[in-house]
């Protein structure tokens, strides 16, 4: 790898070098890096481009990474990476993606990332998106995620898109089985012309199952922003969906938050607030002796935090 | 120290054209004075303390702080020349910590015991509240102890408090009064406290009656303090507005 993706590594998956645990590591459209463990297997598809991750089952405290970058202007790529975890199993998965365009011709990268987690296990899933490069060519984003998530099992995950991706699309889509549990954080931030778009669609099909969705995002400049999330309470369960949007300069957000109760014992909420950060906030820190524009940094990056 | 010279400050009012919420007011602060601005809601304290502060502009007057004329100063510039204000109604913040707003207080040098101390003189254990966000997740006493707080952690020459006694309880109440003293007897700080409580009128040095936007009587208080505990059927201070 050259010192542009040893670079965008850096920035996607906080790596400096080869990291502990198993990890594939993809750069222009190549897998470079692999590492398997006594538990953890990647194998390549031989019928698409992408890998099967597959986790043993009563695997702990072990961690995959699978970061992507693309250096190469012009490069375009459809991955699909599937993930098997087995029950009884406490992981981490850390994915992202960084593209530095320096070239003319778009750069894009769209992956899909399938989770069939077995019982009783907990995956914590993180994934930061990155781009870099002057050229005029744009950075491109479609990242999908699809879980299944077995009767008792846990998934956090946590997304971050703060810097340099000119377009990006996200959906996930999840169904819960009995007891199971989701938490998705995430976290975005666009300017100069940038559009983004997240699409949420979570089936509560268990009994007792349960799913936290929260999205804070910034829009700065002429950037747009869409945030959709659909919730379906199918059974005796709790869902609760979260946006959150600061709007800053000339962006604009749009948040279309749907619920459906298919059962009586369903309960959900969704809350979503977009609006300029709170003249209040910036008075209050000014008089800590912050300037304007210092205030409005802390306050940008406190949210996004 | 503080000198307010013909300050006026109007807001415009649908039905009457101009309001005029401070009137030609004239105020002189010595060095290491604790002041309590009293007087009834309306009376234009709220707006005195933020004139000082910056927060609002006054249409007309001077505004002298250690000799320097500060008035077309804005409120960064004010801070840094030494100046606290805490706010009646705390700022709510997402995402940032206790720890944070006690550290851009303080100062970005300032450690971490230096920070715990802060809260534990508004009563707060520092253990429990460092990590958590200025957010909604806090009760409204909380937050007046944290903004109480960030005002000790700045250690300016002058602090402005308005209405410090909001929202906080009795328990919480006697502790601030200790707070108040402390600070008043430990440095040559100057304080300015906004307030309707007896309590904390006694232990100021002196007491401004301010009603209608003008000084309506000042003194020490043991010349003012009986004269408005008569209520305001029969103060004097107050019929005058």
């Amino acid at each position: 790898m050259d010192e542009i993706q040893k670079n965008l590594l850096e920035q996607v998956a906080g790596l400096h070098e080869m990291p502990e645990g198993a990890y594939n590591i993809r750069a222009d459209g190549q897998s470079v890096e692999r590492s398997t463990t006594a538990h953890i297997d990647i194998v390549t598809k031989s019928d698409r481009q992408g890998i099967d991750i597959v986790i043993k089952p009563g695997t702990k405290n072990e961690s995959v990474h699978i970061p992507v970058v693309l250096s190469q202007s012009g490069l375009t790529e459809m991955v699909y990476n599937d993930f098997h975890v087995g029950d009884d199993c406490d992981v981490t998965i850390i994915a992202g993606c960084g593209i530095h365009n320096s070239g003319d011709a778009d750069s894009r990268h769209d992956g899909i990332h399938s989770f069939y987690i077995g019982k009783n296990s907990h995956v914590k899933y993180v994934e930061k998106h990155y781009g870099s490069g002057d050229g005029k060519g744009e950075r491109i984003m479609n990242p999908g995620t699809v879980i299944e998530l077995g009767e008792n099992s846990f998934m956090e995950l946590e997304t971050v898109q703060i810097k340099g991706v000119d377009s990006t699309k996200r959906s996930t889509s999840a169904k819960l089985a009995d007891g199971a549990r989701l938490i998705v954080t995430e976290k975005l931030m666009t300017h100069g012309s940038q559009t983004a778009e997240t699409s949420f669609q979570v089936d509560l099909d268990g009994e007792g199952s349960s799913a936290n969705i929260i999205s804070r995002s910034v829009a700065r400049d002429n950037s747009t922003q869409l945030f959709l999330s659909k919730i379906n309470g199918n059974n005796r369960c709790a869902g609760h969906s979260e946006c959150d949007g600061i709007i800053m300069d000339n962006a604009r957000i749009s948040a279309i938050p749907e619920i459906t109760a298919n059962d009586l014992d369903a309960e959900l909420i969704h809350e979503a607030a977009i609006g300029k950060i709170a003249g209040e906030q910036i008075t209050k820190l000014m008089t800590l002796g912050l300037t304007e524009e210092e205030a409005e940094a802390q306050i940008v990056n406190g949210f996004l935090k | 120290m503080l000198e307010l010279q013909n300050l006026s400050f109007q807001v415009s009012d649908d039905s009457k054209g101009q309001k005029e919420i401070i009137r030609d007011l004239n105020l002189t602060f010595e060095d290491h004075t604790f002041i309590a601005i009293t007087g009834p809601n309306g009376g234009g304290k709220s707006t005195l303390a933020k004139l000082i502060m910056g927060i609002e502009q006054p249409s007309s007057g001077r505004i002298l702080f250690n000799g320097t004329d500060i008035t077309d100063k804005n409120i960064t510039q004010r801070a840094k020349l030494g100046i606290s204000f805490a706010f009646q109604q705390p700022v709510r913040f997402k995402g940032i910590k206790v720890k944070d707003l006690i550290t851009l207080a303080a100062g970005s040098q300032v450690k971490l015991p230096n920070v715990c101390d802060c809260l534990s003189k508004v009563g707060l254990c520092a253990r429990d509240y460092i990590n958590r966000d200025v957010d909604a997740s806090l009760s409204g006493g909380e937050l007046k102890r944290i903004e109480i707080a960030s005002i000790i952690a700045r250690n300016t020459p002058l602090s402005v408090f308005d209405e410090p006694e909001a929202g906080i309880d009795l328990w919480s109440f006697n502790n601030l009064i200790k707070v108040f003293e402390e600070m008043h007897a430990s440095s040559e700080n100057s304080l300015i406290i906004i307030s309707h409580q007896e309590r904390i009128l006694n232990i100021a040095d002196e007491i401004v009656v301010l009603a209608g936007g003008t000084v309506q009587a000042r003194g020490r208080k043991e010349e003012i303090l009986p004269e408005l505990l008569k209520g305001t059927e029969g103060c004097r201070f107050y019929q005058q507005n």
